[in-house]
């Protein structure tokens, strides 16, 4: 393979696999504060990118992100409090359905406020034409934003879950939702917090990402399912872990490419997914002895 | 024998109301209501393992697609050119051939219907217990995504395949002879005949399950749902039972799919879609999860309004609202919208033994 072209599958490998990454992520902090998997979680990227690309044109680049970073973080905290607390003791199969749904109504919504057309933000540096050279490849500077910003969001939330009073509060819950309580935290503010950040980090990656994919009203529940298998092939919980395996299935779809019709690209993400749930569902940084402690 | 009450309505139904339509000049509406029978039986197989075995599926579609596509892509294989090969002479002296000719005059011999129905559910019923076994070690969410899974992967599949027709899907699907001068299959002459049919295997459909809960069978799906490690101690064989129902379940899609496409005389990749999935799932959730009736009522009503349009552009939202408020209003136990008040229970599942 030529090199330019080698180097084009791994910048786009790259772009998409920390879209992943970032919805991983999302998903890791719900999961880690609740023990459920949000199926609307694809819903905050493209809500995100949808609401920025709405105000971009009326206000500077950074204020319209951090407004719809703020919108979405909200919309998640109302669907925490509104619907989903609600239902918290109802079991597994009804949150299943309950998040299923929700991300239906969202998308529906977004139909209804934005209708079908793909929108798009304007490059957070330079234009569509300025790129950077690399070994003979061109691309956007846009992929610096793309990295820089699932890099600052995975080592702050590191950083968050290991120092701060609130982070370890949040683990706290995350063990032992009564211990937690014992201790004074309290266990419903730390699930509504969770929701709030990861819709929050959900809008960020789909505001970063647009300028170069597009957004549309439709794109959550593929990234949903995309997002997902990146989170169970890290190893559900792992934030660190998803930002890895985001990347290796970034680069494992652009570069199935040479091998199979780009018809059947998605199909290798979902194999990966049904392969990893059915031989390792603990994942693949997931420790044996911690799994073997979890159901799945 | 109240449990067998919506089996004699649904009988009732399927020969009344079509002399009723046509009296009242509503005999266009008797199409969408044999549409709605058909997916209403894929909703039946889907509550099957969602209510009484308690696993989800996000699949269902997908095993519609599959009844769908193999009985069409089988019954639309022109043989004609084969007919002096030893092989096709044989299958058309078994009589598992139909002649007939193609819209400009040159001669078909395609295998009968009545052959690409039981390879279709054979593929079905192949493919669910092929998965069906490293699907169901899961449980909640992993259960959930691996059925959502499989199927987008059919959906890709169907859509990606030249010889399945990519996102045209297949159509010229061939008239589904049941008995001769009763066929599945579009067209207004048909209409009330098909009408009367779709309705009688509904109730066939129900009536095998009603059956089935009602018995041995029935009672360790019952306690699988709740509680897989009870009824384990209990000497249910739970894995072999969950990847029957799902075996089961999939079977019914397949049946629905296979006889809605010789009804429309076509299937598009649309009927494998994720979002057709969570329509059979949010069927079953609304008629009350492990209430078989309720999502009968549900299924039929609720995809007859959709086929009629009557939700617009709205469509996919009005079901993903109803779901939401469905769940909202029944966070704790079931649904009981569907449910005579005598059968409410005080507790929800501690007592759910008591009915039946």
């Amino acid at each position: 393979m030529r090199s330019e072209l080698f180097v084009q599958y791994l910048i786009s490998g790259l772009i998409y696999g920390s879209i992943y990454a970032a919805i991983a992520i999302g998903f890791n902090i719900i999961y880690n504060a609740t023990g459920i998997i949000n199926f609307a979680q694809g819903e905050f990227a493209m809500l995100g990118g949808m609401i920025a690309s709405s105000l971009a044109p009326s206000m500077p680049l950074a204020v319209a992100v951090a407004v719809a970073v703020a919108l979405t973080a909200a919309a998640g905290i109302a669907i925490e409090r509104v619907f989903l607390r609600r239902v918290a003791r109802g079991g597994v199969l009804k949150m299943i359905v309950m998040t299923i749904g929700l991300s239906i109504v969202i998308r529906e919504a977004a139909l209804l406020a934005w209708g079908e057309s793909i929108r798009t933000l304007p490059f957070f540096s330079g234009n569509e034409v300025s790129s950077v050279s690399f070994l003979g490849a061109h691309f956007s500077p846009q992929i610096f934003w793309v990295a820089g910003a699932i890099a600052l969001i995975s080592a702050g939330l590191s950083l968050f879950f290991k120092f701060t009073l609130v982070g370890k509060a949040m683990r706290g819950c995350a063990a032992s939702r009564d211990g937690a309580s014992l201790c004074g935290i309290r266990p419903d503010g730390m699930v509504t917090l969770a929701f709030g950040m990861s819709a929050g980090i959900g809008a960020m990656a789909g505001c970063v990402v647009a300028p170069l994919t597009q957004t549309h009203y439709a794109i959550g529940s593929e990234l949903a399912i995309k997002g997902f298998t990146v989170a169970a092939f890290g190893g559900l919980g792992n934030s660190v872990a998803a930002v890895v395996a985001g990347l290796f299935m970034g680069m494992l779809e652009s570069f199935s490419i040479i091998l199979i019709p780009e018809a059947y690209k998605d199909v290798v993400t979902i194999l990966v997914l049904l392969a990893v749930l059915f031989l390792k569902p603990s994942g693949l940084f997931g420790s044996r002895t911690a799994g073997a402690l979890k159901e799945y | 024998m109240r449990r067998y009450f919506p089996v004699v309505a649904l009988v009732l139904f399927a020969f009344a109301l079509p002399p009723l339509a046509a009296a009242t000049k509503t005999a266009f509406l008797l199409t969408q209501a044999t549409m709605s029978a058909y997916y209403a039986l894929a909703s039946l197989g889907l509550c099957a393992l969602m209510g009484y075995a308690g696993q989800i599926s996000l699949g269902q579609a997908g095993f519609f697609a599959i009844g769908g596509y193999a009985s069409s892509f089988i019954s639309t294989r022109n043989l004609d050119l084969l007919a002096s090969t030893p092989f096709v002479r044989l299958l058309d002296l078994a009589g598992l051939l139909v002649r007939g000719t193609d819209s400009y005059g040159a001669p078909l011999l395609s295998p009968s219907p009545w052959v690409s129905c039981l390879c279709a559910v054979l593929l079905a019923a192949g493919v669910a217990a092929l998965i069906g076994t490293p699907v169901l070690r899961l449980k909640g969410h992993y259960l959930a995504m691996a059925t959502l899974g499989f199927g987008i992967v059919i959906e890709k599949i169907v859509r990606g395949t030249k010889a399945l027709g990519g996102a045209d899907g297949i159509s010229g699907v061939p008239a589904f002879t049941i008995l001769p001068g009763l066929e599945v299959t579009g067209g207004r002459s048909a209409r009330s005949a098909n009408f009367t049919i779709a309705w009688l295997v509904l109730a066939l459909g129900y009536l095998f399950l009603v059956n089935l809960f009602g018995s041995r069978s029935g009672r360790a799906l019952r306690a699988l749902h709740d509680g897989a490690e009870a009824a384990d101690a209990m000497g249910v064989d739970t894995a072999r039972y969950k990847l029957k129902v799902f075996i089961l379940g999939a079977v019914y899609a397949a049946v629905a799919g296979i006889l809605l496409t010789h009804y429309n005389g076509s299937i598009g990749p649309g009927e494998a879609n994720a979002m057709k999935s969570v329509r059979y799932v949010a069927i079953v959730a609304i008629g009350g999860m492990d209430n078989l009736g309720g999502t009968l009522v549900a299924g039929l009503a609720l995809n007859f309004l959709s086929l009629r349009g009557v939700f617009g552009s709205l469509d996919d939202g009005v079901f993903g609202a109803v779901l939401v408020f469905v769940i909202l209003l029944a966070p704790e136990g079931r649904l009981d919208l569907f449910r005579g008040k005598a059968r409410r229970t005080i507790s929800g599942g501690a007592s759910r033994g008591a009915q039946s």
